[in-house]
């Protein structure tokens, strides 16, 4: 058993930087198929952090994300920068979630890893923007939480009892936030949820032998939770690197759950299980230009102030 | 107004008739209490008027500098003031809070609780909403009261959340029909502050707050437990906030069309010359030109001066979004199908680096 266990909630968005009105369905929905779809960025930020911790700690790295069969790309992702497994919760049950409804898959797939000393995700996710899943997940769990990390100070894993069933006692993390005008510094004891932000560092690059490596990775419906592979002795461990500590890294698989693999209450996932409902959308469309034209030239410049100052919107 | 639908649903009946109050939770650090939540106040009456219902305000610190808010927060709009003065509430912390604020909605069962939008209400309102199992929606524009009809069912009264989506792209109307209360956070800068009325009168709700260590809290007040504070604040430095975006009455901003550093200046020697403040689209923010508290737009601050002048900025939706309510635009590109001309009120097509001497030369001569 590591002495770390942490994992890392992220998320496939589309490219919001693209959209265009082919792109929304007419229930007001969005079709993600029209856009390209990316990690989110703050989340490559959550998995930099984990991953820097790994580097540090004697660590297992589990990466976690909820959508279509297509989201296993980030995942893919996730084992080349150095994740050591990686689940993907893909259901119809689950569509059509809101935050509250994502958060309770999320906080479910998190027991059924057992838990963790630290779970990490980006702030946001550019396709909402809202920053709730985080906390909302941390509230599930009864972890506390600290949102908006631009850098984790400081860390100390919990000590795992060789006797009582491994049971994990103390550590703490320390980390700073940004808040308006100024910054904050929390203390929390583990396990707790952190949202981290672009501030926080600069996510590595995919390494090219574990892309060769993980290339491949498909996903698998496997609902019972398995970890043998992790396991370099075990038989489901086919293929086998050298990790730099001349230990073997063993070949991961994409783990795909769905609701009843959670035990989840269908009732409380997905549409069903979100109290909100989208009533409307509207495009942001440009407004016909009224805009007076002035002469970039010293008369319309002066006539434009002069004008300006009689009508008192300069002073 | 009835439920169109015979049987079915159940819940929706009863909000035919609007029940409960319109409550904001306001934001105070060492007695200063958040803009944004004051600028809620004023909506919150409004929408408290439109209902037929009071407003309540929840403010939460410790000793005097708490004690003294309430008056303040009845000449800006609320009935009750729900006022939790406690030791242990003396800092912002997500988790005594959110024991304190969905104990309260519990016990008084408000319809609507808002929020601002800052780092600590997106913290809070979050764990708030999980903790009661209701609807949330982040970072709102616009809230309204309105009718919404979904199979065959009529929710009469409820709260529309409006909020911009997929990176400013769309504008979306959120409602949660069935959950209460209906929750929000607000953006900062984007409700008008009401005007305070010394005359108003209101009540003060002293929140009865303990400390302990019994598992069993008694319904009548807010017990705060160890694993509360399982969180600990080691410090919290506020820097002096010298950029006053949102106060000013000339905002001049510079964009990726202003070229370097050294472009910038002539921004800052404009904005100096018509005693404005210098504003910047976030590709100059990013670019390193400029600091980040000087953004305008959906990821930085939201401005309504009396004069917004654009200089080098294209104009994207999210920029627009924090500057189109200025109450007039003067927008200065060399390229005359930037969308920025389509929000202006005056355009000048030209080279910025011969516009603005000319306009600080024609301001300097005139003035």
């Amino acid at each position: 058993m590591p002495q770390l266990r942490i994992v890392v909630l992220v998320k496939q968005v589309p490219d919001t930087a693209n959209v265009t009105g082919e792109a929304m369905k007419e229930d007001g929905t969005v079709n993600r198929a029209a856009l390209p779809a990316v990690f989110n960025p703050e989340d490559l930020n959550a998995l930099e952090e984990a991953l820097h911790l790994k580097d540090r700690h004697d660590a297992r790295v589990s990466v976690v994300t909820m959508g279509p069969p297509a989201a296993a790309q980030v995942l893919r992702e996730s084992l080349y920068r150095g994740a050591d497994e990686v689940i993907l919760l893909t259901d119809k049950a689950f569509a059509g979630a809101d935050t509250l409804a994502t958060s309770y898959a999320l906080a479910l797939a998190v027991r059924k890893l057992g838990g963790a000393d630290l779970v990490l995700s980006g702030r946001q996710a550019i396709d909402g923007d809202t920053a709730q899943v985080g906390p909302q997940t941390a509230e599930k769990l009864g972890y506390p939480q600290i949102t908006c990390v631009s850098r984790i100070d400081e860390l100390i894993p919990p000590v795992v009892m060789a006797v009582d069933d491994g049971r994990r006692a103390g550590g703490f993390v320390t980390a700073t936030r940004s808040i308006e005008g100024g910054f904050e510094t929390l203390a929390s004891t583990l396990p707790c949820l952190l949202t981290v932000t672009g501030e926080a560092n600069e996510p590595r690059p995919a390494s090219v032998k574990l892309v060769m490596t993980y290339k491949n990775a498909v996903a698998e419906a496997s609902p019972d939770y398995d970890d043998s592979y992790l396991d370099p002795d075990s038989d489901a461990a086919e293929v086998c690197l050298l990790s730099r500590t001349g230990k073997p890294v063993c070949r991961a698989r994409i783990v795909q759950w769905d609701h009843e693999a959670l035990g989840a209450d269908r009732e409380a996932l997905g549409l069903r299980g979100s109290p909100t409902r989208v009533k409307e959308i509207e495009s942001v469309v440009l407004a016909q230009s009224e805009a007076r034209m002035v002469e970039p030239d010293e008369a319309g410049v002066n006539a434009l102030v002069h004008e300006l100052i009689e009508e008192h919107i300069l002073g | 107004m009835a439920s169109a639908g015979g049987t079915g649903g159940g819940t929706s009946a009863a909000s035919g008739a609007a029940r409960g109050d319109v409550w904001v939770v306001v934001e105070q650090h060492d007695g200063v209490m958040a803009e944004v939540s004051l600028e809620l106040l004023g909506r919150a009456r409004e929408l408290a008027d439109t209902l037929g219902v009071a407003v309540g305000a929840v403010v939460a610190g410790a000793g005097e500098a708490v004690k003294a808010l309430a008056p303040a927060l009845i000449s800006l709009g609320a009935d009750t003031v729900y006022l939790a003065d406690h030791g242990d509430l003396a800092d912002y912390l997500a988790l005594p809070y959110t024991r304190l604020v969905a104990g309260l909605v519990r016990a008084h069962r408000p319809q609507i609780v808002l929020y601002g939008a800052t780092t600590t209400g997106r913290d809070l309102a979050p764990r708030v909403a999980s903790t009661l199992r209701t609807g949330l929606t982040a970072d709102c524009t616009d809230l309204r009261i309105g009718d919404f009809s979904a199979k065959g069912e009529t929710y009469a009264d409820l709260l529309f959340q409006i909020r911009p989506a997929f990176g400013g792209n769309i504008i979306a109307t959120i409602v949660s029909p069935e959950h209460r209360p209906q929750m929000a956070t607000v953006r900062e800068g984007v409700m008008v502050m009401p005007e305070a009325d010394e005359s108003r009168t209101g009540a003060v709700f002293e929140v009865p707050v303990e400390r302990s260590s019994a598992p069993v809290a008694p319904a009548d007040r807010i017990v705060l437990t160890a694993p509360d504070f399982a969180v600990t604040l080691v410090r919290r430095v506020q820097e002096e906030k010298r950029v006053d975006l949102k106060g000013a009455r000339v905002v001049v901003s510079g964009g990726v069309g202003v070229g370097s550093r050294e472009g910038f200046a002539l921004v800052e020697e404009l904005a100096r010359t018509l005693g404005g403040v210098v504003g910047a689209s976030r590709a100059a923010v990013d670019a390193g030109w400029v600091s980040h508290e000087h953004q305008v737009g959906q990821t930085g601050t939201t401005v309504r001066p009396k004069l917004y002048i654009a200089c080098g900025i294209s104009g994207s939706v999210q920029h627009r979004a924090g500057m189109d309510q200025s109450a007039r635009i003067l927008a200065v590109n060399s390229d005359p199908r930037a969308p920025i001309f389509a929000v202006a009120h005056y355009g000048i097509v030209g080279d910025l680096h011969k516009v603005i001497p000319l306009l600080i030369k024609a301001y300097r001569t005139k003035a």
